[in-house]
C-alpha cells in the first residue's frame, strides 16, 4: 500500500503548460503557479511572507514609528453587475479587505483598468461611479491609476486593477504564521453568498434566488475587533475557493491542523439549496465581506460579542479549533456524525451532472 | 429541503448503524458493491464506512460515467474542437478527464479550443441556434439517467432541422456493466472480489425501472437494493442486504420507492428507443470492450451523429501503466493500494479518471477519507 | 452518479411548447422541461437531472420509508 508522500507536488510544466481556468480558481493549482513562477521570479522578504498584504517598513502614524501595508488586488469578474453589487464596488472592497485584514489601516487606493475596445461608457460610468461611492464610504480616497485599451475581443470588457496602501503601527503583528494549536476560528457570517450571487447570473446557469453578493469593506468591523485588545493571531478574508481553500492556506502557513464542525458554519438557506442544484460545495464558494478569525481561545467569547454587535457580523459564529496536526489537515466532523477532510478546492467550481 | 434533509439525519443514522451491528452475523463477512458514484460520494461524504461494523465491507463499483469514460473518447471530442473546429459542448464534469498527449479538454480549451460547458441539451441547442455558421457537437456522456435528455435534443433537433447540431453519443449501460464485474474472473473463478450483493442506481432506477435488476438477482444469485443517493438510503440498504443475505434470499428490493417504479418511465425510455440502437461493443475505462453496454445515433437519425458527420473511427488508447484506475474500477484494488495515488495522481492532476469526479473512488477517498492512511 | 434532486413544481405550462415548467428548491427558482414526464401538477415533487425532471415523487412512499427508520428508532430503543 503507498504512503500518500507528504510534500511532492509535480511542477508545473513550463515547456508546454497553457494557462488554462483553473489557475485563477483559488485552488492548489492557483497556490502552484504563484509560488513556482511568481514568487520563484519576484520573490523577496515582503512577497515570502504568504499574506494578503506585504508589510513594509518606515512609516510614522501619530507621530509613533508604524509600517506600510500595501496590497493588490486584479478584479475580473462575469457578470459585471450581479445582485448586490458590481465590479466597481467590487474592486475597492477587495484591496481594502486584504490591506485590513493585515490590522492595518487603510490610507490610498491606486486603480488600473483595462478596458476593451467596444465597452459601453455606459457601462463603465456606473462601475466607475460604484467605485467612488465605496471608496467615499470607507474614507479611502483613490489617489491614482491607469487606464489603458486592448481591441475587441482581447479582453472581457473590463479588467480592474486596484492597490491599497494602509498604515500598521508597530507591535501588532497578524498572519498566516501565527496560529497556534488551541485556537480558536471564527467567522463574521453566512458563507458563500457572493458565489452564489454571481452564479446564478451567469448566462447558462441562470436560476432565480433571493440572494445578493455580501461585497463589503471590513475596515470598520476590523478596527472594532481590534479595539478590543484581544490576542487575534490571523484575519483573512475567504474570497475565492470559499472558506476551505483559505484555511487550507493558514493550516499550511502555521503548520497546523483544524477542526471545524458543519452544523456551526452559517450557510444561508437558500444558498445551500443552490449549491445542491449545481453539486457544488458551500465551503467553496467565494466570499467578498465575510471575515475569518482565528485567536486565542479565551478571547473567542469577546471577539464574538464584537462581530455580533457589528452590522457586518451579526451571523458570526465560532466554527471550529485549530490543532496539532502535522499532515496540515482541516477536517470537518459532519452534521451527519461522520469526519471528513476538508480539502483545497481541486480544479475549477464546475458545475457537476454526476 | 423536503424529500433531502430527512434522509441526513445522523442520529437515525446510529439506529441504522446499530441494528445492522446486530443483525451482521459476526461469523461471516459482507461485501457488497455500490454500483455507482452517487453512493461512493455518500459513503466518503457522510463517512458512513465508519459506521459499519468491520465483517461489513463495501466495494465501490464502476458507475461514475466520467471514470468509465477512455481517453480514446476524451481525444475524439479534442480532435472535434481543436482540428474540426466545431464548438463542442460538455457537461462541466469531463473537463478535467485526462486524455493523450496531456491534454484535457480543458487544456485544450486553453489552446484554443471553443469548449463550452452547458448544464442542460437545451443550452447546447440553443448554442447551435445561435452558431447558425458553425459545428455544434454535443459531448453526450452518462448512464441511462442522462440519455434521454439526449434523446429529445436529437429530436428537437431533427424537428427543427438544426443543420448544424450533432452528438458525440458516449451512453453507456448500466446492466451491461454489472454482468461483466459478475462474470470477471476476480468475481467467478478466484473470488478476489467477493460480491455478496449490490446497492442498485437511485436515478438510472427511475428511468429503467427495478425490473432489469431481476435477471441478476436470480441469474447469478446475487440481492439487488436499489438505494436513493442520500446517506439514510444508503445505510437502509446495507441493512436490506445483510438481511437478504442472512436469510439466503436474492430478491431484488427497492428502497428508493419514492422515485422509482419497476417498470420505470415509459416515456423516457420510449423516446431513447426512437433515437437510439445497441452498439455492438464499447470500450469502458476497466472494464475494457464491453458487448452491448453502449447506445449508438439510430441511421434515421444519423445525421446528427458526431461519428458519422465528421467521419471518425475510434482509436483505443492504453491507460497510463502505473495507474491502477481500471482495476480500482472492478473493485479489485483501492485507491490507496495504487502507487501513484496521492502523490503523482491528484485532483489537480489526474493521472487517471477516478481522481477527476467527485464521485470517482479516488478522489472521493483523496478529498474526504484519506487522513485514515496517515500514521498519527 | 447522476446528480438529481427532488424539487417541487410552482408553475406549469411555461415555455414555447408549454412543457416546461418552474420548480422550486429551498427558495431557488429554475426553469426545467417536462418533456419526460407526463400528469405533473404544481404542487408535485419531480426528480430533476440536467434540466429534466425525470420522475415523480411519491410522497406517501417517502413517508413510509421514513416511518420504518422511526420505528426501527423505537425497535432499537426497547431492545437495547
Amino acid at each position: 500500500m503507498s504512503e500518500v508522500k507528504r510534500g511532492y507536488v509535480r511542477p508545473l510544466d513550463l515547456k508546454h503548460g497553457r494557462v488554462d481556468m483553473t489557475h485563477g480558481s483559488g485552488g492548489r493549482a492557483m497556490v502552484q503557479l504563484i509560488s513556482e513562477l511568481f514568487t520563484r521570479h519576484l520573490g523577496n522578504a515582503y512577497l515570502g511572507q504568504g499574506n494578503d498584504g506585504a508589510v513594509l517598513p518606515a512609516a510614522v502614524l501619530n507621530g509613533k514609528p508604524a509600517r506600510l501595508v500595501m496590497s493588490t488586488d486584479c478584479h475580473v469578474v462575469s457578470p459585471l453587475f450581479f445582485p448586490g453589487g458590481d465590479i466597481g464596488c467590487l474592486s475597492v472592497h477587495g484591496t481594502l479587505n486584504d490591506v485590513a485584514v493585515m490590522g492595518a489601516t487603510p490610507l490610498y487606493l491606486a486603480a488600473g483598468f483595462i478596458l476593451e475596445e467596444g465597452f459601453a461608457l455606459a457601462e463603465l460610468a456606473c462601475i466607475v461611479e460604484s467605485m467612488a461611492r465605496a471608496a467615499h464610504a470607507a474614507g479611502v480616497p483613490v489617489v491614482t491609476g491607469d487606464t489603458k485599451v486592448v481591441e475587441r475581443g482581447k479582453g472581457d470588457g473590463i479588467f480592474i486593477t486596484t492597490t491599497g496602501v494602509g498604515v500598521l503601527p508597530d507591535g501588532l503583528e497578524l498572519g498566516g504564521a501565527r496560529v497556534r494549536p488551541g485556537d480558536v476560528v471564527l467567522v463574521s457570517g453566512s458563507m458563500g453568498d457572493h458565489g452564489v450571487a454571481i452564479m446564478s447570473q451567469r448566462e447558462n446557469l441562470s436560476f432565480e434566488a433571493s440572494i445578493e453578493s455580501d461585497t463589503a469593506a471590513l475596515h470598520g468591523l476590523i478596527a472594532q475587533l481590534l479595539a478590543t485588545g484581544a490576542d487575534i493571531r490571523c484575519l483573512r478574508d475567504p474570497t475565492r475557493g470559499g472558506l476551505a481553500s483559505t484555511l487550507n492556506e493558514i493550516a499550511g502557513q502555521s503548520g497546523v491542523g483544524m477542526m471545524l464542525h458543519e452544523k456551526a458554519i452559517p450557510i444561508k438557506p437558500v444558498v445551500a439549496a443552490a449549491c445542491e442544484f449545481l453539486g457544488l460545495d458551500p465551503l467553496y464558494v467565494a466570499n467578498e465581506g465575510k471575515l475569518i478569525v482565528i485567536c486565542a481561545a479565551a478571547d473567542a467569547p469577546r471577539l464574538l460579542a464584537t462581530l455580533r454587535a457589528h452590522p457586518l457580523g451579526v451571523d458570526a459564529a465560532v466554527i471550529g479549533e485549530v490543532m496539532a496536526d502535522e499532515h496540515h489537515f482541516v477536517q470537518l466532523t459532519t452534521a451527519f456524525g461522520g469526519r471528513r477532510i476538508v480539502d483545497w478546492l481541486a480544479g475549477d467550481q464546475l458545475p457537476r451532472i454526476c | 429541503m423536503k424529500y433531502i434533509d430527512e434522509f441526513r439525519d445522523g442520529e437515525v443514522a446510529k439506529t441504522l448503524a446499530l441494528k445492522i451491528a446486530r443483525l451482521a452475523q459476526p461469523e461471516r463477512s459482507y461485501s457488497f458493491m455500490e454500483f455507482c458514484g452517487g453512493h461512493t460520494h455518500a459513503i466518503s461524504r457522510y463517512g458512513l464506512s465508519d459506521l459499519l461494523p468491520p465483517n461489513v465491507r463495501m466495494v465501490h463499483g464502476p458507475g461514475c460515467p466520467v471514470c468509465v469514460l477512455p481517453i480514446g473518447r476524451i481525444d475524439m471530442a479534442i480532435d472535434l474542437a481543436l482540428k474540426q473546429g466545431v464548438i463542442l459542448c460538455t457537461y462541466g464534469d469531463t473537463l478535467r478527464v485526462p486524455a493523450s498527449e496531456g491534454l484535457s479538454l480543458m487544456k485544450a480549451k486553453a489552446r484554443g479550443g471553443d469548449i463550452r460547458m452547458v448544464y442542460s441539451t437545451l443550452d447546447a441547442l440553443q448554442i447551435a441556434r445561435d452558431n447558425p455558421e458553425r459545428e455544434v457537437v454535443f459531448f453526450a456522456i452518462g448512464f441511462e439517467t442522462t440519455t434521454p435528455p439526449t434523446a429529445l435534443a436529437i429530436l428537437q433537433a431533427h424537428q427543427e432541422q438544426l443543420s448544424n447540431f450533432s452528438v458525440l453519443c458516449c451512453h453507456v449501460l448500466t446492466p451491461a456493466a454489472i454482468s461483466q464485474i459478475l462474470e470477471s474472473p476476480e468475481v467467478r473463478q478466484w473470488g478476489t472480489v467477493p460480491i455478496d450483493g449490490f446497492i442498485g442506481p437511485a436515478h438510472v432506477s427511475t428511468v429503467i425501472g427495478s425490473r432489469p435488476y431481476e435477471f441478476f438477482a436470480e441469474e447469478y444469485r446475487k440481492p439487488v437494493v436499489i438505494a436513493g443517493f442520500e446517506p439514510l438510503d444508503v445505510m437502509q440498504a446495507i441493512l436490506m442486504l445483510v438481511k437478504q443475505v442472512n436469510e439466503g434470499r436474492a430478491e431484488v428490493e427497492n428502497e428508493f420507492a419514492r422515485a422509482v417504479s419497476r417498470d420505470g418511465n415509459q416515456k423516457a425510455q420510449d423516446r431513447v428507443a426512437e433515437v437510439f440502437e445497441l452498439r455492438r461493443e464499447f470500450e469502458w475505462r476497466g472494464l475494457a470492450v464491453v458487448p452491448y453496454s453502449a447506445l449508438m445515433i439510430r441511421e434515421k437519425y444519423g445525421s446528427f451523429d458526431a461519428e458519422r458527420r465528421f467521419k471518425m473511427d475510434y482509436q483505443s488508447v492504453p491507460d497510463n501503466k502505473a495507474c491502477e484506475c481500471g482495476a480500482i474500477l472492478r473493485g479489485v484494488k483501492r485507491p490507496q493500494d495504487c502507487k501513484i495515488f496521492g502523490t503523482v495522481c491528484t485532483p489537480e492532476n489526474p493521472v487517471g479518471s477516478c481522481m477527476v469526479s467527485s464521485e470517482g473512488a479516488c478522489a472521493a477517498h483523496y478529498s474526504y477519507g484519506r487522513y485514515k492512511d496517515m500514521t498519527p | 452518479m447522476c446528480l438529481a434532486l427532488p424539487v417541487k413544481v410552482i408553475e406549469v405550462g411555461c415555455g414555447p411548447a408549454g412543457d416546461w415548467a418552474i420548480v422550486d428548491l429551498g427558495g431557488v427558482k429554475k426553469e426545467i422541461s417536462l418533456a419526460l414526464l407526463d400528469d405533473v401538477q404544481v404542487g408535485d415533487y419531480v426528480i430533476l437531472h440536467v434540466g429534466y425532471a425525470l420522475s415523480k415523487l411519491d410522497p406517501q412512499e417517502a413517508e413510509r420509508t421514513l416511518a420504518l427508520f422511526s420505528e426501527m428508532a423505537e425497535s432499537v430503543a426497547a431492545a437495547s
